[in-house]
């Protein structure tokens, strides 16, 4: 297929593949970072994730809509407000969750499999009875659209790099809080010995809801960034849950750096495979893939402990 | 929890209360609601009882070994389309699809043009063929499945998500290579069974007794196995795998045995689907159906197996009620029944059937009642260890 | 017109009363002596007897219709259009006398985007309610799944989407465009005008994709003069990556980017090919998938520029059109917007109740062999002809998305396009 093609050609479009390459990755960390932490770090999982997502969608929609009545000169900017009400919006719910239903259930966590795909097909009727059936389209500042041309032939998405940028940022910042802050030694604390972490008075009950709620905030900030790429609709976070949590699985769930390295294969995966085969063959076998490495390294890439 | 007071007023392998639960469920089935409903909801309950099947399976796997399995459709979908793949070539003689380019295949292939049967149909012209692959296609691939992850002691979490996967690609692929296996829309347009036209009143009155039948026997199968040692066996490993595995005990062999076993229900359930419904597509194998099913399980109770068809039942009668008189609260019913079945009565109907309806009955059966009344649902659900993979 | 229904409504309220004086015989004889004894004296107000041999749900004043779509799941989105417009047309032609002097009468039941459900209630439509005619039905799918109990009970569904063709039946009228009569036209536009030589064929993974690229690839290699197909890729349902493909379309350069991806993956696939740089007011892109509902979810401004390929668009400029769309935002609010598929769900209960009147009766049987030659010159579209094979004669049109979520109409066929279901030389 490349007989055709001069060598500076053929250059750009592995340049320009490459980047698609690494957008399909930020895109991954994005959606799994805060499945990571909550299913890494607590045990529960969490299928309402892609509704925690689309709420961040439909924050981000109504931020723009309000922007752009009432403030239609600072709507260049009105995206890093989204993003924060966002995180905060699904946040609060998440936390809010938390506390009616996940904090009774975290001895058993296939049940928690079972209550939050029942919290998601609530919030999916809740945002149709409320948001409509169809999906909105939620439109950008001129700023983030179309691409920097690096070269006559090299063009790089905007939005592709703004994604990565927050992928990184993001995940810079809760590595941080994790690793160096005080509360992040709570939380690694309580989950590697609740007891214990009760003993020396860390105030357990109130570590898990703060881990929850920040898992579900940054899920809200991901779905908020997915409205520059994807579809904000009632039933749009389903398209995300299965390779969100083909990711977090793959990666080995207890590590954040495991999670980043299964969505870089995967993403690599994917869209080199999208390159040279059909899209839907592409899918199947990068699905396939995971599942097979899965039944032979079944605690993913990245294991901390292994047997129980 | 405990395990069931062995031999206590046995008839064969089951206790009293079990087969008069039995019997009562045999009379609803054939009697009462034949006779209550019109031929129109019976075909309704008919259908139905298909997921019965995969709730049974489910009981077993999940309630009683501990194997939540999130990707029953795919196996429920395989016994469907084999069965559907049978009727499809008996409805696509070559008279009847004289007008294609290919007469004698079925329709869709030829609009996709396949000029010849793949191999794979070949076999499925033959309807013994059919039934075994109907069973033993579906438990092939639990045993490939259940090898590779049992092995290895994937359990838990992971395996629920892997089999999720599992449903993701066999509906994309179904989806994908129509020209085999009818894509999207599935295989529609099946017409009879051996020149028996099943598509009259007659006829899925009479497929709605041989479902119930068959439901029946394997219900007795699952109390077979739940009685046998091998039924305690995957108690016991589902509430501490590794001291049955200290004892000496191949685990992940009683694993793949019961996975394979609920797979082959779930299929059986499946072929009565595509021959009482008249058609399988790829919408029963997807991760929404899958979970649905698992419901139905949680709501009639995880250790009950007569519960499960009850909840089944129940579930989906409210399904279609709710969608016709409230659609928009539909989906809030069955998010509401998700999270009130996990918090408020993990052990579903039967758990509160035990506690609350059996010890007020127990005085009318005399004195056995009493030994019976307390497990398996003897523990409070808030505290009750009823998710196996909690015990860590 | 409108006096001959004053007149029949007159009749048949005078039947009532006869009829009530009756009313202690058993139902079946009553309607057969009713109708022996008023055929003779009011033979221009049909008799319910003599218009319904086979005990459809008829009476003297009114009839009942089916309208079976979703209204939960996921394709409730895509399918509340069509009931709007149903509804419309069922209101409008009731205000204009209704049909044989009977009020039309809908029984309203949900598929819940789910096939087999679509075709239980089908069966209870026909099988309990005795509805004469039903509309209905969106997906392909939904549609595959009614078809043998249309069949088996001989019912008549009136299918308002656009599909791959490949399907007649007796009891169904196809009143949106099969496969060939929305591609080949537009196809012979782009090439013509935009001088289109290289085609790359992108779609959503199933049936109604598959079957229009094939067409497609079969008419751009046979049939316009040195063109080619240089891709064709098909994306599973809900897949929202399309980074890779659009850096192969980059590579391969094609003249015209021929989409027909559908849901939510169409809102990530054309906000992606925006945010990649390709502009669609330079490059050319004709899709078979994107009618005004969609741009709503796309979002305008991602969309401006491209070509779409349909035989309506709101934005038509015609008195009849200009009245529809009146009326459906006085029914139904100012901001809805009506796309190629609600239209032609519009058509279904008009031209059943022509087909009936031309019958002369509810039968279906009647109905199946009268529909051919059926004209509805009031159509928005413009003028519509049932072809015997079911299907309608109709216009296809090219029009390009403007940034309000409209489309400009840049080509229209002047000829009706005959139907062809199953298109010789395309399979």
């Amino acid at each position: 297929m490349f007989a055709d093609y001069s060598l500076a050609e053929l250059g750009s479009i592995f340049v320009m593949q490459g980047f698609a390459g690494l957008i399909l990755f930020s895109v991954f960390v994005l959606m799994a970072l805060g499945l990571a932490i909550i299913f890494g770090q607590m045990g529960v999982i969490n299928m309402a994730h892609g509704e925690f997502m689309i709420l961040g969608a439909y924050v981000t929609y109504f931020t723009s809509q309000f922007f752009l009545h009432f403030l239609p000169s600072l709507f260049n900017i009105y995206f890093f407000v989204a993003m924060i009400l966002a995180f905060f919006a699904s946040g609060a719910l998440g936390m809010a969750v938390e506390w009616l239903m996940i904090r009774r259930l975290y001895k058993r966590p296939l049940d928690t499999l079972l209550a939050t795909w029942g919290l998601s097909l609530i919030l999916q009727q809740v945002y149709r009875s409320v948001f409509g059936p169809r999906e909105v389209g939620v439109e950008l500042p001129n700023w983030m659209m179309g691409s920097l041309a690096l070269t006559d032939t090299i063009e790089v998405q905007i939005n592709g790099l703004f994604v990565m940028g927050l992928t990184i940022a993001i995940t810079i910042a809760v590595a941080l809080l994790m690793y160096k802050s005080a509360w992040g030694k709570q939380v690694r604390a309580v989950v590697q010995n609740r007891v214990m972490a009760g003993a020396v008075g860390i105030n357990t009950e109130k570590i898990d809801r703060n881990t929850f709620g920040l898992g579900c905030g940054i899920a809200g900030v991901a779905g908020s960034a997915f409205t520059m790429i994807g579809s904000t609709g009632p039933t749009s976070g389903q398209l995300y849950i299965v390779d969100t949590f083909l990711v977090v699985v793959f990666g080995g769930a207890q590590s954040l750096l495991g999670t980043i390295a299964s969505a870089f294969t995967i993403s690599q995966a994917q869209s080199t495979m999208e390159f040279f085969l059909s899209g839907s063959m592409a899918k199947v076998l990068t699905l396939l893939g995971v599942v097979i490495i899965l039944m032979l390294r079944p605690q993913g890439l990245f294991v901390i402990k292994v047997r129980r | 929890m405990t395990i069931p007071a062995p031999k206590s007023g046995r008839t064969f392998f089951l206790r009293p209360q079990d087969l008069i639960g039995i019997i009562v469920l045999a009379i609803l089935l054939l009697v009462v609601l034949p006779l209550a409903l019109d031929n129109f909801r019976l075909q309704f309950v008919g259908k139905y009882l298909t997921y019965a099947f995969v709730a049974l399976g489910l009981v077993l796997c999940w309630g009683y070994a501990g194997i939540l399995s999130l990707g029953q459709g795919v196996f429920f979908g395989l016994g469907g389309y084999c069965m559907a793949m049978y009727l499809k070539l008996e409805a696509s003689s070559v008279e009847n699809t004289k007008i294609q380019s290919t007469p004698g295949i079925p329709d869709f292939m030829d609009w996709n043009q396949i000029t010849s049967l793949p191999w794979f149909w070949e076999p499925f012209r033959s309807f013994g063929f059919t039934t075994l692959a109907v069973v033993v296609v579906p438990a092939l691939f639990a045993l490939i499945l259940g090898y590779a992850l049992f092995k290895r002691r994937v359990g838990g979490v992971y395996f629920a998500i892997i089999t999720q996967a599992l449903a993701a690609i066999m509906t994309i692929l179904i989806v994908g290579q129509q020209g085999y296996t009818g894509g999207i829309n599935g295989i529609t347009d099946l017409r009879s069974l051996h020149g028996w036209d099943i598509r009259t009143d007659s006829a899925k009155t009479i497929l709605y007794f041989v479902c119930v039948g068959l439901l029946l026997g394997c219900i007795l199968l699952a109390y077979y196995v739940k009685s046998s040692k091998l039924g305690r066996i995957l108690v016991a490993m589902r509430d501490k795998e590794d001291r049955v595995r200290f004892s000496g005990y191949d685990v992940s062999s009683f694993k793949i045995f019961v996975f394979c076993l609920a797979a082959s229900l779930s299929a059986i359930g499946g072929a009565m689907f595509t021959l009482q419904v008249g058609f399988m597509s790829p919408s029963f194998v997807g991760i929404v159906p899958s979970i649905e099913m698992v419901i139905y399980t949680a709501v009639g109770g995880r250790l009950s197996i007569l519960g499960a068809i009850y909840g089944t039942l129940l579930v989906n009668w409210a399904k279609t009620s709710f969608s016709e008189s409230f659609p928009e609260l539909w989906l809030f019913g069955l998010g509401g029944l998700f999270i009130a079945v996990v918090l408020i009565f993990p052990n579903g109907l039967a758990g509160l059937w035990q506690s609350y309806v059996a010890p007020r009955l127990g005085p009318l059966f005399g004195g056995a009642a009493k030994r019976r009344a307390a497990p398996p649902s003897a523990s409070p659900p808030a505290s009750g260890p009823v998710a196996p993979a909690a015990a860590e | 017109m409108s006096s001959d229904n004053e007149n029949s409504i007159k009749f048949s309220s005078m039947r009532r009363k006869l009829l009530m004086g009756m009313a202690a015989l058993p139902a079946a004889p009553l309607l057969s002596s009713a109708g022996l004894f008023s055929t003779p004296a009011y033979a221009q107000a049909p008799a319910t007897a003599a218009v319904n041999t086979t005990g459809l749900a008829v009476t003297d004043t009114e009839v009942t219709v089916g309208i079976l779509h979703s209204v939960t799941g996921t394709m409730a989105i895509s399918e509340t259009g069509s009931v709007q417009a149903e509804k419309l047309a069922i209101d409008q032609i009731n205000a204009a006398g209704g049909v044989l002097g009977r009020k039309i009468k809908y029984i309203q039941e949900d598929g819940a985007s789910d096939w087999p459900t679509f075709a239980e209630k089908a069966k209870k439509l026909l099988v309990n309610d005795k509805v004469a005619a039903v509309m209905g039905c969106w997906t392909s799918a939904s549609r595959k799944a009614v078809l043998p109990v249309f069949e088996q009970y001989n019912g008549m569904l009136y299918y308002p989407t656009f599909y791959e063709g490949l399907e007649q039946s007796k009891n169904v009228i196809y009143t949106g465009q099969e496969a060939t009569q929305q591609i080949l036209a537009g196809l012979d536009w782009v090439q013509k005008t935009k001088n289109g030589k290289t085609f790359y064929l992108i779609g959503s993974d199933y049936i109604w994709p598959r079957t229009s690229m094939k067409i497609a690839r079969k008419h751009i290699e046979g049939h316009l003069k040195d063109s080619s197909v240089v891709g064709e890729e098909y994306f599973p349902l809900g897949h929202t990556q399309f980074n890779s493909v659009i850096n192969k379309i980059k590579l391969k350069k094609p003249d015209v980017i021929y989409a027909a991806v559908v849901g939510g993956s169409n809102v990530a696939f054309y906000k992606q090919l925006k945010a990649a740089g390709i502009d669609l007011s330079k490059q050319t892109l004709l899709t078979i998938s994107v009618t005004e509902d969609e741009i709503d979810g796309i979002g305008g401004e991602n969309f401006a520029g491209a070509y779409s390929c349909m035989k309506y668009f709101q934005s038509l400029d015609n008195p009849n059109n200009k009245e529809f769309v009146a009326a459906f935002k006085k029914m139904w609010g100012e901001k809805t917007v009506i796309g190629d598929v609600t239209q032609a769900a519009y058509l279904g209960p008009w031209l059943w109740k022509l087909t009936v009147e031309k019958a002369g009766s509810f039968d279906i049987d009647k109905i199946a062999a009268a529909s051919a030659g059926i004209e509805f010159t009031k159509a928005p579209e413009g003028y519509v002809k049932i072809h015997p094979n079911h299907h309608l004669w109709s216009k296809t049109r090219v029009g390009q998305a403007q940034p309000d979520g409209q489309f400009k109409v840049v080509f229209e066929t002047p000829d009706l396009i005959e139907p062809d279901p199953f298109p010789k030389g395309y399979q």
